[in-house]
Order: structure tokens, then sequence, then C-alpha cells
């Protein structure tokens, strides 16, 4: 476990409006939020373990798990819906075999819906690992896994 | 003041006040659920909207203010066909068990159906399914039965300064919980229970342990005893048709006798015990130059509290045991001695007005080498409970006493039940300790009543104490918060978990109207005021028990039956 | 390159920011006022000139790295073009700017020869790099690539004026002006294009009131939904005698289907700030927070850069162009929750709570951010700000509609041929903008349906197309200016399904306070599912029922309309209620024929397979997930439709075209 002490040193004021700042930059490291990292915010800032579950649970940004080595976003906005996002979704679950919000078992993959990447001209739209692929179908998408497994395997 | 229209008449109102309480004044109903007196409205449950004229949708009565000229209908058919969907949508995601309901027939949510004429299903639809919390020794949460009003989690951040519980996700996935939907019995929670007083469902009630006592009152081999606290008998009497804050010590120890417990002690006496220890203790402290300000320790949130937040304040804390397990000690040590039972034999059953002596009951701390000495706790709904149960007419019963050694009790016992009791009651005895003499002027008006902080000076002697009543456990904090920071002028600091004390614990009936629990108050000052024996240390008992087995306050076999330690304690925070 | 020493004409200049000087962007724009010198005022026009990129010595090679370019791959195709430079030695400079609104023609390459104009190339991803920048620099323009070409005195004959393209051409880009044109982090190129004049003029000429007079004036209304005049707003702040005030940018951009703001703060981050900081001397703020999305990796760069700068110049901090006024801007990243655009929710978000709305009154504006008045401003309007100082409200008010001035950006997207980011100026009709800058729809299909405004407005029906961009015009219709979001519909879409897919959205993004938004928007949704669900499967709904149920949704509607705490619930049934408006023989068809006639609703549709071409090659049931397709090789195969789940997997594979959907 990396050690949280530089983050929450650059939060020398133990303020609540450095909760989420915190939350987000710890995500950020260690790609979820852990039971421990909850505590440790808590008694820097200090607030109860309650409170900042609660605030951790409320925004759609904070998981709770590690996600997968290959972190897949998919944008459910209109104008990804209007051009058959659901699909794709349905699609990704299907061939990773989990459900969104889920790691595959292997740590491989880990899919994410989000409510709207932004990028609706492209739509619909997929990012791994924060990488874009734009207009993603089917086909396209089991492309982008196999390219994906095989990176993976050619690193060894 | 102004006038506002109120369904075509005119009522008067204060600036700067909320629609509702305009409302309230003038006597016009609005239904409310998240609505609680005192604290910043939320405006979450829309219940109490009203139709303001100019005003394009609904206004929240309990937080909106009035101005000069509004005209307002409480129940034109646009608010009641509002009012009415929102309490369908809030059914279609309730388990339909009100028949196995614990607030059958005392639950807001019923009320509000009913009144608002809900006689078929509108929505149906899937409902939220979670985990039953039974965890917890004291509380029970049932998050299926909450409708997320959000009064608990106010109650127990704004009054107790808790958070152990808070709001949990979002969207209709929301749920109230604690820090990783974990068990109460981990968290940070106290245990007093005023969530459950605040509580409009049955999502959150007390532990039950009618089935425990019944089961040892059916055992023969079993003696079944009962001690009653001080604040149970001035608010059992709401349950049997009584007037408010009526006594009814009488009959409920008739009526308690006629349950079938053996026999039937008052807390009130141990609280003279606390007295005599605690007092002593006092004095000691300050003769010696001891840890001081001096906490009372007989509230079990208190001491909750102070292990997990303030653990080094624990040296400040009194070793004296709470009455409950004072009594429960000298019951099975004492009493079985001159009663000649063997104390294995002995069933201990208390009735608190608090669900956190449910817990207090089970610690390590408070046992006899691991064995407790009460073995059954019950708050006073669940007497009632099984004096409805067991079809006992209190009302036609005659009144009688509570059984000796442990039936008698001065009244500055009986004060235990109301915040400032035990201070009162500790002052008449430190001075009589000091000096010899009674106080002169034994009421002390300054800590009586309902506020949160009440601070005094007194004058023992030669000797100045500068004490301080708290009750409602944010207030404990900032008394805390001032000590840390310096403040040296207080001595004696006496601390309730639950706003206003025992009269208003969270084992007590589920009623929160502040006049009921001025009535509960007024009834034990009165008892205070018509009794002769008014000190600790005039209980004739309390003198004989000291004569007889414990010798004098502090004394070696006090310390080891009435004292304890209390030490830092891990939770989730 | 973006250095405050180079944007000095000499070392006589002494402004910096812990000195600063109260002239410094006339001076730096204009010619020195503090001395006099021919010299100097050539140097400043010369690099004035330079910054605008204007008579550029080496090749200026500009790709546009917008998240939506990046997306369609610009990034590579900027490491192929540096590539080819270092490898041919070519002496150009790479200039990333920001999206210019086509996204469909992305990855966008702008080349800029020495002499000539700016030409822009569409579609240029990394593989034709080489050959695109071989023939330009060889002299010859590959045509087939040209967007066009940016209007100067330069132009090339034969080549089309980007300003000239109908997607353009009708536009009116005010807001958007710098955006895919200039570098968006370099404060200095800003400055060129008349950056920070809008404050200069501001601190130099004018009070806090009169500012917000200006803006009352303009008639500058909420750009993120709402449309509440902005300067009525800006007074109600200003009036506070509160010795600290805040500002917000609310940039959290919730509405699914919308990137302006993203693309402003990507492409023009300085306008943002120059926005803030005249709109936080008007109501005399000391700081601002910009609450931007964390999913907008770019823009917080961007803006983080931009910030950065701003400082460094002086034109943020302590004393700004020695005015005596101070701002500061935060940077706060939203988490992921739609219910933050709401003002209260966004203030408690901002103050590390749980972004649940508070009762109103009190008002932000009078207790708002930790309890002292607050004014949240959208990005758009913000950006607005700039110019209506600098030209004036006059200038600003001259276009639009009786209510509602100026220009309006929208986001356009779905089945449309040109998707992207347009700014039209308000009282341009919804049909000119889906078929003169959107250019139609593609594929031969035809319009069903706009949906403006996102999960709090509403789909526009064909048979009002016509409709103008007006705040109060898009209401009389059920739909709501909304942020900007416009997304087309063509006749494949379900209207059921839509108006699903927002109760989705809205009761998942519900902050789950009040209980008619929390509980009614889950009902409204199960509702829709009942309708467009097998009757036969699973629970049996009857006729009755789900006619009851359209009932139901109607008069729920109302009352978590009536009775919702905040906007989100106050509007969260109007996607609903619109389609039912405007497509209810939909409704009908999903109701009474349990048919949906656009083939979305999966529960309705019945797969099959047509004997006659099915050739048994086994791939369908291969690639069934549910094991529902039977049949043995070379032989035909069928549907058992007890286990059909309805995922198209099937149609999709098979090659003979033998699966079809009833």
């Amino acid at each position: 476990m990396i050690s949280n002490e530089k983050i929450l040193n650059k939060y020398p004021d133990p303020r609540r409006e450095n909760l989420i700042p915190l939350l987000q930059e710890i995500q950020e490291l260690h790609g979820y939020v852990s039971r421990e990292t909850i505590i440790e915010i808590g008694s820097h800032l200090p607030l109860p373990a309650s409170k900042i579950y609660g605030v951790a649970t409320f925004y759609n940004q904070f998981r709770f798990n590690p996600p997968g080595k290959y972190h897949i976003q998919i944008c459910r906005g209109t104008a990804c819906h209007v051009k058959g996002s659901s699909n794709v979704l349905d699609m990704l679950q299907r061939e990773l075999k989990i459900k969104a919000g889920e790691t595959t078992r292997d740590g491989m993959f880990s899919i994410e819906v989000v409510a709207c990447l932004g990028a609706c001209g492209l739509a619909p739209v997929i990012s791994v690992n924060g990488e874009f692929h734009a207009d993603v179908s089917s086909k396209k998408l089991q492309l982008i896994l196999k390219q994906l497994r095989a990176k993976d395997k050619g690193n060894g | 003041m102004f006038n506002i229209e109120v369904n075509s008449n005119l009522i008067e109102a204060k600036p700067g006040e909320y629609i509702l309480s305009t409302l309230k004044r003038a006597g016009i109903k609005v239904p409310t659920l998240c609505h609680l007196e005192g604290l910043i409205p939320s405006g979450a449950c829309r219940m109490c909207v009203v139709e303001v004229e100019g005003m394009h949708d609904l206004i929240p009565s309990c937080a909106f203010p009035v101005s000069d000229g509004m005209k307002i209908k409480t129940h034109s058919a646009r608010v009641v066909k509002a009012r009415k969907t929102i309490v369908e949508l809030l059914l279609s995601n309730h388990p339909d068990d009100c028949l196995y309901c614990v607030r059958n027939e005392d639950c807001e949510l019923q009320k509000l159906a009913k009144q608002h004429g809900v006689i078929e299903r509108t929505f149906a639809g899937e409902k939220n399914k979670y985990f039953l919390d039974m965890s917890s020794p004291s509380i029970v949460r049932d998050p299926s039965k909450c409708i997320l009003c959000g009064r608990c989690v106010r109650v127990c951040e704004e009054t107790q300064g808790v958070s152990a519980i808070d709001f949990i996700g979002r969207g209709s996935k929301t749920r109230i919980g604690t820090a990783f939907d974990e068990g109460l019995n981990i968290s940070s929670c106290i245990n007093c229970g005023q969530c459950i007083m605040v509580c409009p469902t049955a999502a959150l009630r007390g532990q039950r342990y009618i089935e425990e006592v019944q089961e040892a009152l059916r055992d023969p081999k079993k003696h079944v005893v009962i001690q009653h606290a001080p604040a149970v008998s001035v608010t059992l009497g709401e349950t049997l048709n009584c007037k408010n804050g009526a006594d009814v010590s009488g009959i409920m120890t008739s009526a308690l006798r006629t349950l079938g417990f053996d026999r039937v002690f008052e807390t009130s006496f141990s609280a003279d015990l606390t007295i005599m220890e605690e007092a002593s203790e006092l004095v000691q402290r300050i003769k010696t130059g001891g840890t001081l300000p001096m906490f009372t320790s007989c509230s079990p949130g208190w001491v909750k509290f102070l292990e997990q937040f303030y653990p080094e304040f624990i040296p400040n804390l009194s070793t004296c045991k709470s009455p409950q397990m004072m009594l429960g000690a000298v019951i099975k040590s004492y009493y079985a001695e001159i009663e000649g039972i063997d104390p294995d034999d002995i069933y201990n059953v208390s009735v608190m007005p608090c669900v956190a002596k449910k817990f207090e009951a089970g610690r390590q701390e408070l046992s006899n080498n691991g064995k407790p000495d009460i073995d059954a706790v019950l708050t006073t709904r669940e007497l009632a409970m099984m004096i409805e149960t067991s079809g006992i007419e209190a009302n036609s019963l005659s009144p009688s006493i509570a059984d000796n050694p442990f039936g008698e009790r001065s009244t500055a016992g009986k004060l235990f039940g109301v915040s400032g009791g035990v201070m009162e009651a500790a002052i008449r005895t430190a001075n009589f300790l000091l000096t010899g003499y009674e106080l002169e002027q034994s009421q002390i008006l300054e800590i009586r009543g309902l506020d949160g902080i009440k601070e005094t000076i007194v004058q023992l002697g030669d000797l100045t104490l500068g004490v301080a009543v708290v009750s409602g456990l944010n207030n404990a904090r900032k008394i805390l918060e001032q000590i840390k920071k310096g403040r040296n002028d207080l001595h004696f600091i006496e601390v309730m978990s639950c706003p206003g004390g025992c009269i208003a614990g969270g084992g007590q009936p589920i009623k929160t109207d502040i006049e009921l629990i001025k009535s509960r108050m007024k009834s034990l000052y009165y008892i205070d005021k018509s009794e002769p024996v008014r000190a600790s240390h005039d209980n004739p008992y309390i003198k004989k028990l000291y004569d007889e087995y414990l010798e004098h306050p502090l004394s070696h076999k006090s310390h080891k039956l009435l004292h304890t330690s209390y030490s830092e304690r891990e939770v989730l925070i | 390159m973006a250095d405050l020493k180079n944007l000095k004409c000499c070392n006589e200049c002494w402004h910096n920011k812990d000195n600063p000087c109260f002239h410094f962007i006339d001076c730096i724009t204009g010619k020195p006022v503090c001395h006099n010198d021919v010299d100097c005022e050539f140097e400043q026009s010369k690099k004035m000139s330079q910054l605008k990129n204007e008579n550029s010595e080496i090749i200026i090679i500009f790709v546009g790295s917008g998240t939506c370019g990046l997306g369609a791959g610009a990034g590579k195709t900027i490491k192929a073009i540096s590539k080819y430079i270092n490898e041919n030695d070519v002496d150009a400079r790479i200039v990333e700017v920001g999206c210019i609104g086509i996204c469909t023609e992305e990855p966008l390459v702008d080349i800029q020869m020495p002499g000539k104009s700016r030409i822009s190339f569409k579609k240029i991803t990394e593989e034709k790099v080489n050959l695109l920048l071989d023939s330009v620099f060889g002299g010859d323009i590959p045509i087939e690539h040209v967007l066009g070409q940016y209007n100067s005195r330069l132009s090339i004959d034969g080549i089309p004026l980007l300003s000239e393209l109908s997607f353009f051409m009708h536009q009116t880009r005010w807001v958007l002006e710098n955006i895919g044109i200039i570098n968006p982090v370099n404060i200095n190129e800003y400055i060129a294009n008349n950056g920070f004049m809008g404050l200069s003029k501001t601190l130099q000429n004018y009070t806090p009131i009169e500012i917000c007079n200006q803006i009352l004036d303009s008639g500058l209304r909420g750009r993120g939904g709402g449309g509440f005049l902005t300067g009525k707003k800006w007074h109600m702040a200003q009036s506070s005698s509160a010795e600290q005030k805040y500002l917000i940018c609310n940039a959290d951009e919730g509405d699914p289907g919308a990137f302006m703001d993203r693309a402003l703060i990507e492409g023009d981050p300085y306008k943002l700030i120059e926005g803030i900081a005249i709109a936080a001397y008007a109501i005399g703020a000391s700081k601002a927070y910009v609450y931007l999305r964390a999913e907008y990796p770019l823009a917080i760069k961007n803006l983080k850069i931009a910030i950065s700068k701003a400082i460094e110049y002086g034109l943020l901090g302590s004393n700004i162009l020695d005015s005596g006024f101070n701002l500061d801007i935060v940077i706060k990243m939203g988490a992921g929750a739609f219910v933050c655009g709401e003002e209260t929710a966004l203030i408690n978000s901002i103050e590390g709570k749980r972004g649940m709305p508070k009762p109103r009154p009190p008002f932000p504006a009078v207790k708002g951010l930790f309890g002292k008045p607050t004014i949240i401003n959208n990005v758009e309007t913000l950006a607005n700000v700039p110019k209506i100082i600098l030209n004036g409200a006059k200038w600003f008010n001259s276009i639009g509609t009786e209510t509602s001035k100026g220009t309006k950006v929208f986001a356009l997207s779905g089945n449309i041929n040109i998707t992207g980011l347009v700014e039209v100026s308000m009282g341009t009709s919804i049909d000119d903008i889906v078929y003169t800058i959107g250019g139609g729809i593609p594929n031969n299909k035809s319009l069903k349906a706009v949906q403006i405004g996102g999960p709090s407005g509403g789909c526009i029906h064909t048979s009002i197309l016509d409709i103008e961009v007006d705040y109060e015009s898009l209401k009389t219709v059920g739909a709501m200016m909304g942020s900007g979001g416009l997304v087309v519909m063509d006749e494949d879409t379900c209207m059921v399904d839509i108006a699903k897919f927002f109760m989705d959205f809205i009761q998942r993004e519900s902050c789950g306070k009040c209980i008619p938004c929390r509980e009614g928007t889950r009902r409204m949704l199960e509702i829709l599912e009942k309708i467009s669900s097998k009757p036969s499967k699973g629970k049996s709904i009857s006729q009755l029922e789900r006619f009851h149920s359209i009932l139901h949704l109607k008069s729920l509607a109302e009352v978590i309309q009536d009775t919702s705490l905040c906007g989100l619930g106050k509007s969260a049934p109007n996607p609903v209620l619109s389609t039912l408006r405007w497509f209810s023989d939909e409704y009908d068809v999903h109701v009474y024929e349990k048919r949906c006639p656009a083939k979305k609703c999966k529960d309705l549709l019945v797969y099959q397979i047509d004997n006659t071409k099915c050739n048994g090659c086994t791939i369908c049931s291969k690639n069934c997930p549910s094991d529902a397709i039977l049949g043995e090789l070379k032989h035909h195969h069928y549907i058992n439709q007890d286990k059909c789940i309805g995922c198209s997997a099937c149609l999709d594979v098979c090659k003979p075209k033998a699966i079809f959907v009833n």
C-alpha cells in the first residue's frame, strides 16, 4: 500500500472543503477508495467515517474496489444512446461476463458506465484507461478487446 | 407582526418565521414527516406543502418564511392530491407488514395513509430490500422500513454530535447506514436511541428482551427480581391512559408483581447509593488533588461517547458504576447473601428509560468476573407491551410499594431521572459530607429546566464549586472542547446523553413533544418537593446497607462492587 | 513562447504581477503609454500580428486536439506530423488548437504555408499525414481533403472559404470565436486576439454597479438552462454588504449529450477566466471557484495552465492591473452527480458534502457558499461577458428575439450529418440548425424529433421544427433551452425508449432527498418499462394495467413537478410529458398493439429466421448468449422465443441476412 501521507499533507488545512479533492487524489493514486483510506482521511480532517462514506457513495466517480488493468468507461449520454450504446454495453457485459461497476476475476477489465464523456460528436464513445474510441459498434468493440488481450499477452 | 390569509381567514404571523410555525400557532394542522422542532428544516419529505398565491409550484411550509399579505391554501384539492401521492409513493417502497410491526397503530406513515384515504395500491413496483441490522445490543435497524426523512441522521449529528449514521448512496438506492454499511455494533453509535424516538416508522427500534424475561418468569428455579429506574414511573402512565407526567410507581409496582416478578426494587435506591459513593469520590478528589472536573458516569451513552471520542478525559469520569449496575451488583451479592439464594439462580431484570442500558448491562467492565449482574434490560415501552399482553388492567390495581431492602429511596435518588437531578442530589450529600449539615436551600434552580448546558456556582462550607449540567452530547462536546482549551473553573459536571435527561430517554414511549417532556420533569420535581426524605444520606436503608455490608463509602468492598474503570474504545469513527 | 517578457516592447515596460501597470493591456495591444517610442509601437504591432499567426515565415500546422479530435485520432496524427517534420527537416511549427466544432470531420489539420492562407484539411488520420504533407509542401493542395480555407487577403483561388461553408455561414460565432483557431493555452495569443481588453476596460472605467447594469442592459440570460437575467442576479449579490462573497462558475455540464463547456474550456480557457474576473469584480467577490467535471481531463489541464499564466501576467491574484481588485480562482473537480448542476447542491458539493439541494430561500445570492453571498454562473454565460463589456450592451442585444438576446451554443449530435459545436443567434429556427447547419439526416432517413434541453428538456416534433431558439418559445412546446444539448433523432428512434432513457438517467441521478423525485421518477420508469415489456414474460401484465399505467404516468408527473425540492425534480417528468404530448401514437402502439414500431424496445421484438435464406451455418446459435437458437449444421435454424432476450446478436452475425425482426 502506497502511503497517502503525501496527499494528506497537501491539504494541511483540516477543512471539510478538502474532502472531495482528497478522495479524488487518493483514488487517482490507488485506483479506488479503500476502507483504510476513508478512516485515514477521517482522522486527518477530522470527519466521521459515516460522513465520508456518505459523500463517497453519493458521487459516481468513487469506486470501492480496485479497477481492472484496463478500465473501460462506456458513455451512456443521449447521443450515444441514440446511436446504440445500450447494445455496446450489453455486448461488453456479455463478452467480459461482468456487470457495469465490476472487475473481471483475472483483474484484467472493469466496466464503468459514465453519464457522458462529452464527445457526443463521436458517438457511441468508450474510453479505455482514458483513451477515447469513437463510433464504437459491437464489432469494433470486439476488435478493441482482442487488441487489449493481445497487448497484455505481448507484455508477458 | 403582520397578517397572512390562510384558507380565506386572516391569521397573525411573525416576521421571519416559517409558514408552518404560523399555521401551528393558529391551530391549523399540516402533516409533516421530516420536520423536527428545533432543527434546521431539510425540506425533504414535501408532506407539508401548501399552495401560495402567486407561486408556480407548491411550497414546503416548514422551510418557507411568511411574508406580509401572503395568501395560503393548506388543503386545496391540488395540495391534498400531492400529499396523497407522496404517501402512496412511500408505501410503494414500504414492506406491507403493518400487522407484524412494533409500530403498528403508532406509525406516522400509517397515520398519514389513513388520513389521506389511501385505500388502494396505486403504484406497484420493485421495493428496496436491505438486511436487518440486529448487531447492536440496543438498537435494531430495518432500512427497508425507512422513508429517508433523515431525522435520525440529524439527531445523531446535531443533537448528539456522534454521526454514527448518514445517508449512503444516491437516488432510489439511497439508504441510511453506518460507514461501509457495517453493523451498528462496530460503529460509533453510543446506543442512546434518540434516533428511535424520532423515527416515524419502525426503521429504528429497540432490541427486545421480553421473551427472555418471560422465559425466566416461567422458570420455577429462577428468582426473578426487577428494578425500575427513576424516570420510568413518570412516563409509563402515558401508555395506561393516565395524565401526562403522572407518577404511577404504585400501580407499576403492583403490575410488576402481577406479571410474576418475585421482588420489585427501585433503581432510585441505588441512585442514592451512587450519590453516597460519587459525592464521596468528589470530596476525595477535591481534597487529595485528584483529576478534576469530575464527570458523572451514570449515562451509558455518555460513557461510550467519552471512551471513543475523548479518551483523554477518561480519568475525569467518576469510577462509580451506574445505579442500574450498582443495584445489580448488590442484588447478586448482599441480597443473595441475606436471602440465602444462590446468585446464579437470581435473574436480574431492570426497566429503564434507555436502550443504552441494554448495552451497559453487557459490558465486560461491569460484570462480576464475566457473569452479568443484570440479565435483561427492558425499556418503558417493553414493559408497557408486557402489561398489555398480560391483560392487566393497571388502572384497577391498587398501588403498592417496592420491596425492601431496595424499595425505599430519597427524592434525591428519584431526581436522577431528569437533567440536573444527579447534580442536585450529589450537592446535597457532598455538602453534608463536608459540613455535617443539610443544605439550607436544597433546590438549585439554575440547573433545572431543559437547557442543554446549565452552569452555576455552589458554596459548600468554605468550598466554592463550579458545576455544570449538560444534556445532549453535542453540548458535552462544547464543554469538553472548552476544557481542552484550558477552561478550569468547573469541578463537577453532570452529563446525560439524552436532551432533558432520562425522562426523554431512548427507551421511553415514542413521543418527542416538548410539553410532554416538561410534564414528566414537573412530576419528578413535585415528588422532590412533597416528600420528607430528600437526601441520599438520609435514606435509612442506605445507612443499613453500609452498616451491614459495605462499611462506608469508598470502602474496599464498595470499590469491588460499585466502582469500575474504563478505557479507550476503538470503533469506526 | 508564452512569456510575459516576450510580450513587452522593451525594458521600459515594468509591468509584473507584483508591480502591475494599469495600462498593461492597452499598451501591449496598442502603443506604449508610459513612454513614447516609435520603435516600440512598431515592435508591438509586429508582435501582435505574429501572435495572430499573420505573415508567418515558417510553416504552421494546426491540429485540432480537443477531446473529440483526440478521440478521432488527433494524437496519432500529431505524432506522425512531428515525425515527418523531423525526418524531412521541415521548418514548421505544430500548434495544438481546440475544437472548431465540426466533429464529424476530425481529425482536422490546418496548414498555413508562409505567405499563404490557412487551409483546413479534414479527416487526417495518421496514415494520411505523409501524403498530405508531401503534396501540400510540394505546392499541391489535395482538394479531396480540403475542408476550406480561412479568410485572408492571401486566399487561394479554387478553394472554398470556411466562412462560406453552410456549416459556418449560418453561425454567429461570438463565444466560440477563438476556439480551434488559436493555441488555447498561449496567453499571448489570447491577448493578441483582443483578450483581457474587456477586463482592462472594466477595471479602468466602470464601478461594479455599472458593470452589473451593463450586463442587465445587454439582456444576457443564464445559459445553463434556467435563463435568469444575469445582470439581475449579479445585482442581488452586488447589493449585499458582506465582506466575503463568492463567484462560482458551474462547468459541471451534467446534461448527457452536451459538450459546449468542455470545448469552451479546452479551446479558449482565457475567455472564461476573463469572464469570471469581470463577474467577480461586478459582485465584489475575491474568490471564484470553477466546478469542473472530472471526466474532462483536458479541460482541467488547460484551465490550470491558463490560471497559472494569468497569475504570472498579473491578470489574476492581488491588485490586478493596479486596480486594487483581487481575485483567486480555484478549480474544484466535480465527482459525477448531475444534480450538482442545481445551485444549492453544487454549493454543498464544493463544501465537501453530499450534493443534495437545500430549500430556497435563502437564495445563494444572499446565503450561499460557506454561508456567504454567492453567484453561480454557467461557463457560456461568463464567456459572453468580456465581449459585452468590450462592445457594449447595445451591440449584444442587437441580435436575438424580444426576450432572448445574443447567441446560443449548441452541441449537435445524434442522427445528423454534421455533429459538432455550433453557435447561432437567438431566434434561429431549429430547422435551420438541423438542416442548413447540420446538413440534415444521414442515410436517407427521415427526422423524427429533436431533443433539446437534456433530461430536463423535451422532444421537438417535426411539425414544429420552425420553432425559434428562444427561452420562452421552447417552453411553450414542452422543451427548454437547457444548457445546449441538441440531439437529433431519426425515424429509427423509439420515443418510448427515449423517454425511458431519460427517466432511467433521472432516477439514477436523483439525489434521493425528496420523496416525489426519489420514488416518483423510479415509478415512472417502471411504468414505462411495463408498457415496453413483453406481456407474456414473467408476471402477466393485463391490458388494463398497461392502460392504467399511462393514466398514472401523467398524474404522477404533475405531482413530481409540483412538489419536488429542486429543479432536477421539477423538470424530471419533462421528457415523458413531451413525448406523450407529441408522440402519443407511439405510446398507443406500445400499449395496445404491444409493438415497437422503431424496433428498439427489445422486449417487444420477435426475432425470426427466414427459412428460405438460412443456410444452417450455425453462427447465430454460437453467438446467442441465451442459447435460444436451435438447429444443426446445414439445417434450418429457429429461435425459441421463450429464451430469446432480444439482444440482436444473431442479427448482427447472420451473413445471409436470414434473421428478421417483427
